[in-house]
């Protein structure tokens, strides 16, 4: 059987399956989405959280571009909390506790309601191609075909995954890897490199099998802070707290004994783990010095049995996982749901990718999510949302969109996995952004939501909010701007700052430490009318207007570079004077501007220079 | 492919030995075009070289570099010839008749062995000063740089802002790890000693420039007293015109000398004093100029009691009498020779005590990042300042140093924190 007509056809229905389908539909494209049961659509695989530091700025994101993440995770939050909040607004990041259920249910509902967006079951075992190579849609394992302009594919871990619990291990990933061994072959040779990287997961224990009362306690915030800027009021969901236990010597003890068994430690294992989130093996062989680890106890719903303890995944044998769980406090009677493991699979090196996420080596044919190297909901999502933006773009003759590292940590994101290629399973921190101080959660729908409404992404519900409240914000800016304060209401709004300083605007005093809005609006009523909310806002932007300047001048260099468009076939060896290994670099990543090649590593000034002169003496040469 | 490049790496002239290098993956078919034969690597072999119609060029010792263990990284040839103009131009002939390789151009090798990482760019800033080294303690300057002592340094630099923003942003992105809460006292500790040496290496600037390009003394007095011969008797030479008529020296005249290894240059400036020539009076005003940007002055009087222009000097500058021969008293005499040793010896003193402080860096450029660095830096010192912020200062001390130490890398910061904290609820 052949289905025709689609304009995008996105395998997968995780997290960038999702946003790809979504924004493709948006754009007013007519999309497949093939999913091998609808009931894995917005499924989450691994802890039932969103969020957090660069990953809830990028939820953020996601939101003011229209994509459905935000709002799907404030309808199944059970706890919002506000990372960093003693902090500098610029480095706050929004993360929340999920109901998975919840999630996937009220993801499925965007799903289903989304215009011209058509769910086939299936499992799709290779790429239709035109005669010229180009994907032209999907055979399903059937032998159905689905038929699209262009394919986006979210596929995960299907490259060939690799349980380990122990010394056990199985074939693991959704995608058997024999069925789809076509699919698999095409992108291994088409991919420049194809890398091993692994993950793990801690036990899921059984709720009611953890005595609560034995362990600490961590709620949410009073008032939560949502993702998304259409989301107000009281959350949808029950709001619950998690639990909050420790590691101790009896328990380091046990892993120690038994690290030959782990199979990470029992040389089982090849691929790079992620640093940041290494196994309890790695904690107690790693930092001996420390005889306790934090465990955060993160209940997976409000009606789940299981609970997730954040902080003790492993590879170790079941039996001495329940030895090592049994050891602390609180999980003294604790029994295992399902044991943790370790996962091992392949990705695609990402820098086969343009900044498009198009798979350079096969027209038409785009890549988001874990299989381009990356980890976490946010980050799939995201590159989701830009594979589909694009794939539905291409599908109507019309040019790609690229985001700037200035734009935002989309932008960041994208641009750090075409150009330097990852190590390690890839997650976003807001140290990778250089322009953090402007690229702040708060104003995510300043900085791209005009822009999202230009290309078609933003609908007009969203649109008419945001207008709503680009007015109020300019509204204020200028009241707080025109409000002039003397030295003693100066120091009436910012507590413990001395009395003889300089009359300020208000948007000025506002900027300095310990200001306080409400001391604010009680000496000068008339600001109230703003609006707590907006002038808070305003707050957060006046805090970095003293750096503004600096940032605007790199941010003007680096677009001056970004508009140095280097040629697409550029023969890098033919140019004198670049070391080898930079050659190598480069023809790898085939930076599309001059900023960009900058950024790889290596490549130095001199090295720009030479690139530079090469590029224009060509450009002379043909002209 | 690199193209062969191939250039004379001795002086032009008349000469015992003329070298010439081949570099690149034709130095060795270039050879054999030659009729030589290639010797193993690192040793030589004497060649007799023809040129395209067998005619014999030279007698030449060959030696050659394998690819991977030469100055350029790339297969190297030397021919090392007999030291005549001729001998030089028909060889260079023959090699640009085979095709196979390229005059280089000016500061090719250097670059290609930057390129190749056979050197760093601060290896190679100390090489071209080592080459262009004209005295013994330029010599060992440049030898110090070249050795990589700049790169030592810089490289601790790096480690030390790498580890501040280390620190910094595990308190941000890892807030609810098991990270140090206050890392404020390291932090500061780190910038503050990073500020203390760039401020050191940036102060001794001057010091590395006057070695460089040589310790200024400007010889400064009234007309006729005596600077053009003691110029004269200094340098042995007669590169300043000596007449008896005052007011006889315009323009400023630089003499080059060796004291002590040290590179000296003096200059002869026009006398001091008020004229209604107009041109002698720019002269005036030219010298004075020049005199207050020279390293030291040395102010020459013939009268008893000297009136020197205080405006000019400073507490290490000499005030000297001349024409003791004549007129008697302690002083120098450039007609019998009288205290010109010990004048020598003083000059080189202070020359010396300024070139101790000489620091590594010695061009405009690095000076100029070092003090914008500096200024970033000292934002971090301000009070409430917010961490983001404070890593944001460091960012930019580490752009400008980016030409010395290379960019901020946010994986060296993310590797310093992985390595020293314990991070991963």
């Amino acid at each position: 059987m052949k289905q025709f007509g689609f304009d995008v056809v996105v395998v997968g229905a995780g997290h960038a399956g999702c946003e790809a389908a979504l924004a493709a539909s948006r754009l007013g494209a007519s999309v497949a989405l093939v999913t091998f049961s609808r009931n894995d659509i917005g499924t989450m695989s691994c802890n039932p959280a969103i969020g957090g530091l660069g990953k809830g700025h990028l939820v953020r994101e996601i939101d003011a571009l229209d994509g459905a993440m935000a709002r799907v995770a404030d309808a199944s939050g059970i706890q919002f909390r506000l990372l960093n909040r003693r902090k500098g607004p610029a480095v706050r990041g929004p993360r929340a506790q999920i109901d998975r259920d919840l999630y996937r249910v009220g993801m499925t509902r965007e799903i289903e309601n989304a215009l011209n967006l058509r769910v086939i079951e299936g499992e799709v075992v290779d790429l239709l191609v035109s005669s010229n190579e180009a994907a032209r849609g999907v055979l399903l394992s059937d032998g159905s075909e689905v038929d699209a302009k262009t394919v986006v594919l979210t596929v995960g871990t299907f490259l060939g995954g690799v349980i380990h619990i122990g010394n056990e291990r199985h074939a693991g990933g959704r995608m058997g890897a024999r069925s789809a061994k076509k699919l698999a072959e095409r992108i291994r040779s088409g991919a420049f490199a194809v890398g091993r990287l692994k993950t793990g997961t801690p036990p899921r224990l059984h709720r009611n099998t953890i005595n609560w009362a034995g362990i600490g306690s961590q709620p949410g915030d009073e008032q939560p802070t949502f993702f998304s800027f259409l989301t107000r009021g009281q959350p949808n969901a029950a709001q619950i707290s998690c639990g909050i236990t420790h590691t101790n010597g009896k328990t380091h003890e046990i892993i120690r004994e038994n690290l030959h068994q782990s199979a990470m430690y029992g040389g089982m294992i090849d691929g790079i783990g992620p640093r940041y989130c290494p196994s309890i093996e790695d904690k107690v062989v790693r930092f001996t010095e420390k005889d306790s680890h934090q465990v955060f106890v993160e209940p997976e719903g409000l009606k789940s049995d299981l609970v997730y303890p954040n902080g003790i995944s492993t590879s170790l044998p079941a039996d001495i996982q329940i030895d090592y769980v049994r050891s602390i406090a609180g999980f003294e009677r604790a029994k295992i749901a399902q044991p943790g493991y370790a996962i091992e699979y392949d990705y695609v090196d990402p820098r086969s990718l343009d900044r498009t996420l198009l798979f350079r080596s096969i027209p038409n044919l785009y890549l988001a999510g874990q299989i381009n190297g990356t980890t976490g909901y946010e980050e799939a999502g995201a590159q989701g949302l830009v594979a589909g933006l694009n794939a539905a773009r291409a599908s109507s003759g019309v040019a790609g969109i690229t985001f700037s590292r200035s734009d935002g940590y989309i932008g960041v994101l994208i641009d750090d996995l075409v150009t330097r290629g990852v190590s390690e399973p890839y997650r976003m921190f807001t140290s990778r952004a250089e322009y953090r101080l402007t690229l702040r959660a708060d104003n995510a729908d300043s900085r791209l939501t005009d822009f999202g409404r230009q290309i078609g992404l933003v609908k007009d519900p969203r649109w008419k909010k945001f207008a709503a409240k680009k007015d109020r914000l300019s509204t204020a800016r200028s009241a707080l701007k025109s409000t002039k304060l003397g030295p003693q209401a100066v120091s009436a709004v910012v507590p413990g700052l001395r009395i003889n300083g300089p009359s300020r605007s208000a948007y000025d005093v506002l900027s300095l430490a310990g200001a306080e809005i409400a001391e604010l609006f009680a000496s000068y009523p008339h600001l109230k009318s703003h609006g707590y909310e907006t002038v808070d806002q305003l707050q957060n932007e006046a805090v970095y207007s003293m750096y503004e300047a600096r940032q605007d001048r790199e941010i003007s260099a680096l677009e001056r570079d970004e508009a140095i468009l280097l040629p697409k076939d550029l023969d890098y060896r033919k140019i004198g004077s670049l070391s080898k290994e930079v050659c190598g670099k480069l023809e790898l990543a085939r930076p599309e501007t001059i900023a960009q090649a900058g950024r790889i590593e290596g490549v130095t000034p001199a090295a720009l220079t030479a690139i530079l002169a090469h590029t224009r003496g060509r450009a002379k040469r043909s002209a | 492919m690199e193209e062969t490049i191939f250039a004379l790496a001795t002086a032009r002239g008349k000469a015992g030995l003329a070298v010439i290098r081949i570099s690149g993956p034709n130095a060795v078919p270039v050879l054999s075009a030659l009729g030589g034969k290639v010797p193993a690597p690192r040793s030589s072999r004497l060649c007799v070289l023809r040129d395209g119609t067998r005619g014999v060029l030279d007698h030449a010792l060959v030696l050659y570099f394998a690819e991977g263990a030469s100055f350029t990284d790339e297969d190297v040839v030397e021919l090392h010839l007999h030291g005549s103009i001729a001998i030089v131009q028909a060889v260079i002939a023959a090699i640009l008749d085979t095709g196979l390789a390229r005059m280089a151009g000016p500061g090719e090798f250097t670059r290609r062995a930057l390129m190749n990482e056979r050197l760093d760019l601060t290896q190679v800033q100390g090489l071209s000063d080592m080459i262009d080294a004209e005295t013994e303690v330029q010599r060992r300057h440049a030898l110090r740089v070249f050795g990589g002592e700049m790169s030592e340094q810089v490289a601790e630099w790096r480690v030390k802002l790498i580890r501040a923003a280390a620190l910094l942003e595990a308190t941000i992105d890892f807030a609810e790890e098991d990270t140090p809460e206050d890392v404020e006292p390291e932090v500061r500790a780190l910038l503050e000693n990073v500020i203390g040496d760039l401020r050191r290496a940036s102060k001794g600037f001057g010091a590395a420039r006057t070695l460089r390009d040589g310790f200024e003394v400007a010889l400064i007095g009234a007309p006729n007293a005596g600077k053009s011969s003691l110029l004269n008797r200094l340098t042995g030479s007669d590169a300043a015109i000596v007449s008896k008529v005052a007011g006889t020296t315009r323009d400023i005249i630089e003499v080059r000398m060796n004291i002590d290894g040290m590179l000296i240059l003096i200059l002869d400036t026009a006398g001091l004093r008020h004229t209604e020539d107009e041109v002698e009076s720019i002269g005036v005003t030219r010298a004075r100029a020049r005199a207050k940007d020279a390293d030291l002055r040395i102010f020459l009087h013939e009268e008893e009691v000297p009136e020197p222009p205080f405006d000019l000097l400073t507490e290490e500058d000499l005030i000297v009498r001349t024409k003791v021969d004549v007129r008697g008293g302690s002083g120098i005499s450039n007609v019998t020779g009288e205290g010109i040793e010990e004048l020598v010896e003083k000059i080189g003193a202070v020359a010396e005590r300024r070139v101790d402080a000489a620091s590594l860096f010695s061009r405009e450029r690095d000076r100029a990042s070092l003090e914008n660095a500096v200024l970033s830096l000292e934002e971090t010192r301000l009070m409430d300042l917010p961490v983001e912020v404070q890593v944001a200062s460091i960012r930019n001390a580490v752009m400008h140093l980016a030409d010395i130490i290379g960019a901020f890398d946010v994986e060296f910061v993310l590797d310093d924190i992985f390595r020293s904290f314990c991070i991963g609820k």
